[in-house]
């Protein structure tokens, strides 16, 4: 039997439906969830969705951190539900300190959307597994604070602990610190990263298919 | 603060009113007075000023407008035509899509970030009010010489704000063109586009039918921003940005991402009789148009709506372009059902009123009645004019002065120059500093989008239809002559659209110009929409909306004359959609259509020469029907590989971004007797470059022959070997064209 998987809509959350369709694509049953519930409705992973949550407004993820259905995913994360957060996603972890560190405004200061290299760096987390460690793929960014930045003793404990998941490779698009794209938490079950997958899930529509070992761990 | 009321306006007819400063004109002011029998209200005064600009009225152009409807072919394909919020379209299965192009040139000017972002929220709210679910954006934009100061300031801004709406309204962004020119310094244009898809059967149209029906005001508060901006912003000529910045509405794409949502359920719930959004003239516009379109008669209690500063007067109200604002007619049962969905999504909604037999549009503010005027003489029965027309003297210094004797690149080395020089032409150059702001893959449903000849999106994830859409318009061909240039802008977003494999099937259009006060502007407005209205009917695309911008001028120079054009395509297998880029070894390279030494307002004549002068390209429609055909045709079948239709700058371009799009090069071999130059970089229109995988030669050629398209074949596509090689003349390495092409932009904007 398939996962069922959630994915939280917040108001201003634009890659729900996106996220949702990949998870259907792997194979795997996506569950909507609504910011303003409380139970997380007996799924076996969440995934916040990119776009901008409550407009942005403050700070990126900062109000989403609030909505009711947040204590759930956090708790549900303690206990070792995999959770994956992907740009704005990834925003809401931070502030929601499941995860180290914040994103802020892109080093050039624009909005930057193109096909991004990254290397796989840790294919043991909870959404990796289905990559080979250093394996090269192909995944488009979009964000306009996606610039990772976290002092430096969290940065090398990180790495220490084979915390990054994906690396930007080729071309830094953004002035994240150490090329950082994506990261895990102690155990692994939690992940956030900026890049898309879920907008490369099919060659037809994306940039390619190489974001879908994200989502079909979960498929029978 | 002494409110002016129906009652007031009976007993003080001789009062002195500012209509004026309105921008009213005598004449229009006694029609009003004669309309009403008695002087407006100050709260009449403004609605009619409003919806009497030149922006909402169409007063100068509606005499030629009426062509595109007379002369609109006839059409199974069209679900609404003109006169609605947007024209809807059968896509086939039970699916519909709407589209619209919309002008925000002056707030863009005046407030670049900000003007270009409502442009896109306005326009977005006008496919949502068809029932449809917005499904993306494109635009077309112009801005002044790359090196002008003034382009440095407005033309970040308005990829930021176009970038910055669109993207947190979560709709990709499938393409559009940048163009620059030294007219449009003062003068930028944004023309944004939406499309929209939905069931046919769930199409929803701007009435206010059904006595007692209520009338609900919903999404943002009302502030006072964006007073004035359709009559003082979009209808005069102006020079002083800073003093108009009150004029330009300030946009917050958030609360129109919710209203976005908020709606969907709303149509999925069949809770409204009409609908209708609040953008030009707010509530004046929204209020006349439901009544005038239904039974004609409304009663508002203005004091009801939800306002972001107290203070307010009710003309401030009624004029306030507050974005993010509708306006939806609900039967009384309804209401409630209406009033929870907003509140799951936190949008503000307000029952202000409901429908009356009374005839009358009717507004109350604190008890008291303040407007009281038949609706269809704001909404339909302004002024309509008939400008002067006077075809200016230059038009024939262009013709005489046709470039003949500028010179031109013999062989080789010269070739290659011009070839280097044109393809980093900032018009010709690479736009993905301004693409790669915008979001192209949200929605999941993106097959093509800049820089392809069209964008290309899904009708939904769960079938595989899909439309088309291209913009286009060369300013510098409507110069030299109007009616052509009309026909080339159509015939070029015709040939996009095919080449991608999509059928065209409508037309949507943003005529920009100068003052309409000017007789020669007037003169090239009326070639430019006769020229248009005849190629649609030759081509059997109707034009289904869009709009006009006048007063596009700084002091007495206007813009170059800028017929924007888009055409939407549909196709109904997304998976046979042909992209530009060369895709595979020892592919043919063909040239379909016919190279004439046509040179007139070309890329290379402005990019080399900065000259511009000559006749445009010659039209030949049938020939453009003849080549959609084929290239749709071949697409289906799997006979090509790549297509590029040839405009500015003609084949070099083309060959240009089809090797470097594909990271692929080519071998070319000038036909036997061509003029390498002509061959080149003439913009002869009618013609495309398609690439056919070897075991597919025969039956495309073949298939060229039966139809009687000329298919001249030019070359082959090589791996090996990475350059662009023109036999005998010179060859360029892939990595020298990509720097000449990609840096311009980059260079200059950071």
């Amino acid at each position: 039997m398939s996962s069922r998987v959630g994915v939280v809509t917040f108001p201003g959350s634009l890659d729900d439906r996106d996220a949702a369709r990949a998870v259907r694509v792997a194979g795997a049953e996506a569950v909507p969830l609504w910011h303003a519930d409380t139970t997380l409705n007996g799924v076996d992973a969440v995934i916040l969705p990119g776009g901008f949550s409550y407009g942005d407004y403050l700070r990126a993820g900062a109000i989403a951190r609030f909505a009711p259905i947040m204590q759930a995913v956090v708790k549900a994360a303690h206990d070792g539900m995999p959770v994956l957060g992907i740009c704005n996603g990834f925003q809401v972890l931070c502030e929601s300190h499941l995860l180290p560190g914040a994103l802020v405004r892109n080093d050039h200061r624009k909005f930057i959307c193109r096909d991004q290299y990254l290397i796989v760096e840790n294919a043991e987390t909870a959404w990796t597994a289905g990559y080979r460690h250093g394996q090269e793929i192909v995944v488009p960014i979009k964000n306009g604070e996606g610039g990772y930045v976290a002092d430096e003793r969290v940065l090398d404990e990180i790495e220490a602990e084979g915390r990054v998941v994906v690396r930007y490779a080729r071309d830094n698009p953004n002035g994240s610190l150490r090329d950082i794209a994506g990261i895990t938490n102690d155990a692994g079950n939690v992940v956030g990263l900026m890049p898309h997958p879920e907008h490369a899930v099919e060659a037809l529509t994306g940039a390619g298919a190489d974001g879908l070992p994200f989502f079909s761990w979960a498929a029978p | 603060m002494s409110v002016d009321t129906v009652k007031a306006a009976k007993k003080s007819p001789k009062q002195e009113q500012p209509y004026t400063e309105l921008g009213l004109k005598d004449d229009e002011y006694a029609r009003i007075r004669e309309l009403l029998g008695r002087r407006p209200t100050s709260s009449e005064l403004t609605m009619y000023s409003v919806m009497w600009s030149e922006h909402c009225s169409y007063k100068s152009s509606k005499i030629h407008l009426r062509q595109l409807a007379e002369k609109a072919p006839q059409t199974d394909a069209l679900l609404v035509g003109i006169g609605e919020n947007a024209g809807v379209v059968d896509a086939g299965d039970g699916w519909a899509v709407t589209f619209k192009i919309e002008s925000h040139n002056h707030p863009s000017f005046v407030e670049p970030y900000q003007g270009a972002a409502t442009g896109v929220g306005g326009i977005v709210r006008d496919i949502l009010t068809m029932g449809a679910r917005p499904v993306a954006v494109m635009d077309s934009l112009r801005f002044g010489r790359v090196d002008a100061p003034d382009t440095a300031r407005v033309l970040p801004g308005v990829v930021a704000g176009i970038g910055g709406y669109g993207n947190c309204l979560g709709l990709p962004n499938i393409g559009g063109e940048v163009s620059f020119d030294e007219s449009y310094v003062g003068n930028p244009l944004v023309n944004a586009l939406c499309v929209g898809v939905m069931r046919k059967d769930a199409i929803k149209l701007a009435t206010a039918k059904g006595k007692g029906n209520k009338v609900i005001l919903f999404g943002a508060k009302t502030g006072r921003d964006g007073i004035g901006g359709v009559s003082v912003l979009a209808s005069a000529t102006f020079q002083d940005g800073d003093a108009k910045r009150p004029s330009v509405q300030v946009g917050d794409p958030f609360a129109e991402k919710v209203l976005i949502e908020c709606c969907q359920e709303i149509f999925a719930a069949d809770l409204i009789v009409g609908i209708q959004d609040l953008g030009g003239a707010g509530l004046s516009c929204a209020t006349t148009e439901l009544a005038s379109a239904g039974d004609g008669g409304m009663r508002i209690e203005l004091d009801r709506v939800p306002l972001r500063e107290a203070s307010m007067s009710p003309e401030e109200v009624l004029a306030s372009e507050s974005q993010e604002r509708m306006c939806a007619i609900v039967e009384p049962a309804k209401v409630d059902d209406f009033l929870t969905i907003c509140r799951k999504w936190d949008v503000l909604a307000t029952v202000i009123g409901e429908v009356t037999s009374t005839g009358r549009l009717q507004v109350v503010w604190h008890g008291e009645l303040i407007v009281d005027v038949p609706p269809r003489t704001v909404a339909h029965e302004g002024p309509v004019y008939e400008r002067p027309i006077e075809k200016p003297p230059e038009q024939e210094a262009y013709a005489r002065h046709d470039g003949s004797k500028l010179r031109r690149p013999g062989k080789g080395d010269e070739l290659r120059a011009a070839l280097l020089k044109v393809v980093a032409s900032p018009n010709v150059a690479d736009k993905s500093w301004v693409t790669d702001q915008y979001d192209r893959y949200v929605l999941g449903n993106t097959v093509l989008a800049q820089p392809e000849n069209a964008g290309m999106v899904r009708l939904s994830s769960d079938t595989t239809r899909g439309v088309a859409i291209s913009v286009d318009g060369n300013g510098r061909y409507s110069l030299l002559d109007p009616y052509t240039g009309a026909q080339l802008a159509l015939a070029e977003a015709y040939r996009n659209v095919a080449s991608t494999g999509a059928r065209p099937l409508a037309v949507t259009n943003c005529l920009n110009f100068g003052s309409p006060e000017d007789p020669g502007v007037m003169w090239q407005f009326r070639e430019a929409v006769r020229g248009l209205a005849d190629a649609c009917q030759t081509l059997g695309v109707p034009v289904t909306g869009g709009n006009v911008s006048f007063y596009n001028q700084t002091g007495h120079t206007p813009i170059l004359p800028t017929p924007i054009v888009g055409v939407l395509g549909v196709i109904d297998d997304v998976t046979r959609r042909v992209t530009h880029a060369f895709r595979s070894d020892g592919a043919q390279i063909y040239l379909l259509g016919d190279t004439r030494d046509e040179l007139g307002g070309s890329e290379w004549m402005e990019a080399v020469h900065n000259f511009l002068g000559g006749r445009p390209p010659a039209v030949d429609l049938d020939r453009e029907r003849l080549l959609a055909d084929v290239m749709i045709e071949a697409a289906r079948e799997g006979l090509i590989e790549s297509a590029h239709d040839l405009s500015d700058a003609g084949l070099a371009a083309a060959l240009v971004e089809s090797c470097l799009h594909g990271g692929l090069g080519a071998h070319i071999t000038v036909p036997g007797g061509a003029d390498p130059f002509v061959f080149l970089f003439s913009e002869s229109a009618g013609r495309a470059i398609v690439s056919v995988p070897r075991r597919m030669d025969d039956s495309f050629t073949d298939r060229c022959a039966q139809r009687g398209l000329p298919c001249t074949r030019i070359g082959v596509v090589d791996v090996l070997s990475p350059a662009l090689e023109v036999a005998g003349q010179f060859d360029v390495p892939l990595t020298e064209l990509r720097g000449a092409w990609s840096a311009p932009l980059r260079t200059l904007f950071g």
